[in-house]
């Protein structure tokens, strides 16, 4: 038995990206919204620091300069003209969300307040600037939360705890996806005359994460079986602050308020790496830096973490020795119940999972793999590109961090996850409602659902008890944490792709126990493991192919940037069991690729 | 550490009843229940239903009830319960499988209290004005992440399921005091209504059930007050 169903939109994932398209998208075309779990779950309600946007609430600030911001945090590799429209288009994004009821704190004199974060500069004087609106450390909570307010307000309809496993084409175009409903087992093909998919990222891949159980890529992995390209998918984020060992995230907004990294020698190193942002530089540089202090001995205790020091009187000492002050000149000054006040979650996590209190000890942290800058290839506008040339795919629209349109390039900037996830969410929503007003239904394939429905009889099939998908599962992320992770060379990365191939046989010998169909989260995880294992290999395919350093992807056998070469963006394609990398240009406006320095 | 772990278990397609599964796990003292139950699913029984997504607290997919309380099961570490635990579905919501429920009756009491921002007036070019004071008036009820851990360990809603519970109430409570908002009205005739406020005893359950820290009790008691703030 299938379920069929017939909507204009069919949006694939309710997080941030899923549900700013929904609402858009409802105004112009009859949507559903497809999430494998309730969409106050989704994996945005997590983020923490704030969304940057060139508001100047509190100093001078200007869209143009969180533009050249993001292009030097992406190390050049983000295309130019979509990173001027992420960056124009922020100011009215959060205007938009503050209108529709998000609780942003307050400035003084009742505008939204920000606070500084990495890689966010005053472009003439170099220093960091306040650029991220903030609700206290729960910005993400507060923009799902609200987004998914409105989409009650205007009667969206959600299809909750819905799997999609396949999207469908007919001659070429886009036409809809097959879906496994979790609670009764039922499969459910959506004819749509677009798909959007809006699924997040997969830092599943690997063993220290900030990323959630669910956060494993079905999106890229489904297109990427259809045959279309994978883009850049050698730069994955290492955030360098996160719970040594658990990997939970703490928000670099922690070093926003004034937070220091220190290490085993009491030194606040990050003046070595980057005398002018410090603890403020881009994710990229500090993941390294904490990567190098380790190695050189000078990790806790000789240990393999640092601490993240948000003590009061430790962050006052800096501030004086930076000469922080106030805008009436008086000397900056944070106080206990600031912290607490700006930083309530964060100090719950810590006192919860470590059992510490950060007011009073210094936090132990770790590079947490956290975001994924590549993914399924988009213009500006949302649409699904297939080449070197742009070729739109018709049909097939992707937003959030599934999409790479590309703002982020070889690094993304704190706070520009939310930018991305809003503006492109918006405009992709639109875009998909236009297509599908224009657009002929395309008849769906004969047996949509055939592909899904092999897969999971021959699964079912399986003898018993051959391999376990948890083992599977530990391996692949515990050789991508080593082998491809914040540092790379090409021998280790060869030996993560053999390893990742192994995986991939012994895969095909996974077995599930459960075999009722109510609520069967064996299989899920069976599914979302596969989907792991290809974007694993995927990635460090790309990254083995990749001879140079930019941004995330460190290789220590080629440690330089080469824009000779390199200012290139890679597409790997599907061959059969193998893998193609193609390569486009980038799109460079105003910034030629200069030095980066912090 | 070893750790014992009783769940409830059931299958609607094979068991006609719920039973108990007991499982030997071996865990770090800092692990949460979360990652016990984790060990049993990977290693042992990969049946077990339940969700699970972020993993340390904000998603509000694992409330469940863990010796005899509501808590998040990604919140609460073994080493703060000891080696048996008991762990067993949200009261008060149907049963789907094992320890996952129902959402839906709960997400209904949820949109029945309207949780959206209503204004009507034009929107400015740029942010409305609002105080921090008239921020912070509001700002304990915006930390809710619907886990629904209060309403499912509250007597008054086991006994009447179409009591809203306090989870919609500390979502009304956020817009009720949200100086920007102007359905207050709206809102209090259904929290003034046969299934709102006075249902509450104040047994204060919910409070020491919500993993966010929320006053619960607290914001159920201004939510009484300004309705009869407004009638008097």
């Amino acid at each position: 038995m299938v379920s069929l169903h017939k909507y204009d939109v069919v949006i694939v994932g309710a997080g941030g990206a899923g549900l700013m398209a929904a609402l858009h998208a409802a105004r112009g075309a009859r949507v559903a919204v497809l999430s494998k779990m309730w969409p106050v779950r989704s994996h945005t309600g997590t983020a923490q620091g704030g969304i940057g946007a060139a508001l100047g609430n509190h100093e001078e600030d200007h869209p143009e300069w969180h533009t050249f911001d993001t292009i030097k945090g992406s190390d050049y590799l983000a295309d130019q003209d979509a990173v001027k429209i992420l960056c124009e288009e922020a100011v009215e994004t959060v205007y938009e969300l503050e209108h529709m009821g998000l609780p942003f704190n307050r400035t003084e004199d009742g505008r939204i307040a920000q606070r500084p974060f990495g890689g966010h500069s005053n472009n003439t004087t170099g220093q960091p600037v306040r650029r991220a609106c903030y609700a206290a450390d729960r910005t993400g909570h507060m923009i799902l939360q609200t987004l998914y307010q409105q989409c009650i307000r205007q009667h969206i309809t959600f299809l909750n705890e819905f799997q999609v496993l396949d999207l469908l084409l007919n001659e070429g175009v886009v036409c809809g996806v097959v879906a496994l409903e979790l609670r009764t087992g039922a499969l459910h093909v959506f004819h749509a005359r677009a798909v959007l998919f809006a699924t997040g990222g997969w830092g599943k891949v690997w063993q220290i994460t900030s990323n959630a159980h669910s956060f494993t890529g079905d999106a890229p992995a489904i297109a990427w079986r259809r045959g279309i390209p994978l883009e850049d998918m050698e730069f994955f984020q290492f955030h360098p602050t996160g719970i040594y060992r658990m990997g939970i995230l703490i928000t670099e907004g922690a070093r926003g308020e004034g937070g220091v990294l220190i290490n085993g020698l009491g030194e606040r190193f990050m003046e070595q790496y980057a005398p002018t942002m410090k603890d403020l530089a881009s994710r990229d540089v500090i993941s390294r830096a904490i990567y190098l202090e380790i190695r050189a001995g000078r990790g806790i205790e000789g240990r393999d973490f640092v601490y993240l020091d948000i003590r009061p009187e430790v962050v006052n000492r800096y501030f004086d020795l930076d000469g922080k002050k106030n805008a009436d000149g008086s000397p900056r000054r944070i106080s206990a119940a600031d912290i607490e006040a700006r930083l309530p979650d964060i100090t719950d996590f810590v006192r919860t999972y470590l059992g510490i209190d950060p007011l009073t000890q210094p936090m132990p942290i770790q590079p947490t793999a956290h975001y994924a800058m590549g993914g399924i290839p988009t213009d500006v506008h949302g649409r699904v590109v297939v080449d070197e040339a742009n070729t739109v795919l018709p049909g097939l629209f992707a937003a959030g961090e599934v999409a790479c349109v590309s703002v982020h390039g070889a690094n993304r900037l704190g706070t520009n996850s939310l930018v991305d996830i809003l503006v492109f969410g918006r405009r992709s929503g639109i875009a998909a409602a236009r297509y599908s007003q224009a657009a002929d239904w395309v008849p769906l394939p004969a047996h949509p659902e055939q592909a899904v429905r092999e897969w999971l009889d021959e699964l079912r099939g399986r003898p018993a008890g051959r391999e376990r998908a948890a083992d599977i599962r530990e391996t692949m992320q515990k050789t991508m944490m080593e082998y491809v992770g914040v540092f790379r060379e090409g021998a280790g990365i060869q030996r993560a792709i053999e390893t990742l191939r192994d995986l991939k046989e012994r895969y095909r010998q996974v077995s599930v126990t459960d075999r009722s169909a109510t609520f069967n989260t064996e299989l899920l995880e069976t599914w979302e493991l596969g989907a792991l294992l290809d974007l694993a290999e995927v990635t460090a395919v790309a990254a083995l192919n990749r001879t140079e350093s930019r941004g995330a992807h460190a290789r220590e056998d080629y440690p330089q940037r080469d824009d000779v070469n390199w200012l290139k963006h890679s597409l790997a394609y599907r061959m059969g069991d193998g893998i193609e990398l193609r390569y486009k240009p980038v799109t460079i406006l105003d910034y030629p690729p200069q030095a980066r320095v912090y | 550490m070893k750790v014992i772990l009783k769940i409830r278990r059931y299958n609607p397609e094979t068991d006609r009843k719920p039973w108990w599964g007991q499982y030997e796990v071996e865990c770090e003292p800092t692990d949460g229940v979360l990652d016990a139950l984790n060990q049993v699913k990977w290693h042992h029984d990969g049946s077990l239903a339940y969700r699970r997504s972020c993993a340390h607290g904000i998603c509000g997919s694992d409330a469940m009830r863990i010796n005899g309380r509501n808590r998040l099961a990604c919140k609460v570490l073994v080493k703060d319960l000891g080696s048996r635990i008991t762990v067993e579905p949200l009261l008060g919501l149907p049963v789907i499988k094992d320890l996952v429920v129902d959402m839906e009756p709960f997400m209904e009491h949820y949109r029945a209290i309207m949780p959206y921002l209503v204004n009507d007036d034009p929107p400015p070019a740029t942010e409305r004005l609002q105080s921090i004071a008239q921020r912070e008036r509001f700002d304990d009820t915006t930390k809710c992440i619907l886990c629904a851990a209060c309403t499912t360990s509250c007597p008054a809603f086991w006994a009447r399921p179409d009591y809203l519970g306090p989870a919609a109430i500390v979502q009304a409570h956020r817009f009720l005091f949200d100086s920007r908002d102007q359905a207050a009205e709206a809102r209090l005739q259904v929290l003034d209504g046969p299934s709102g406020v006075w249902r509450c005893r104040g047994i204060y359950n919910c409070t020491d059930a919500c993993p966010r820290d929320i006053q619960v009790t607290q914001a159920i008691a201004e939510v009484k007050r300004e309705i009869l703030r407004r009638q008097g």
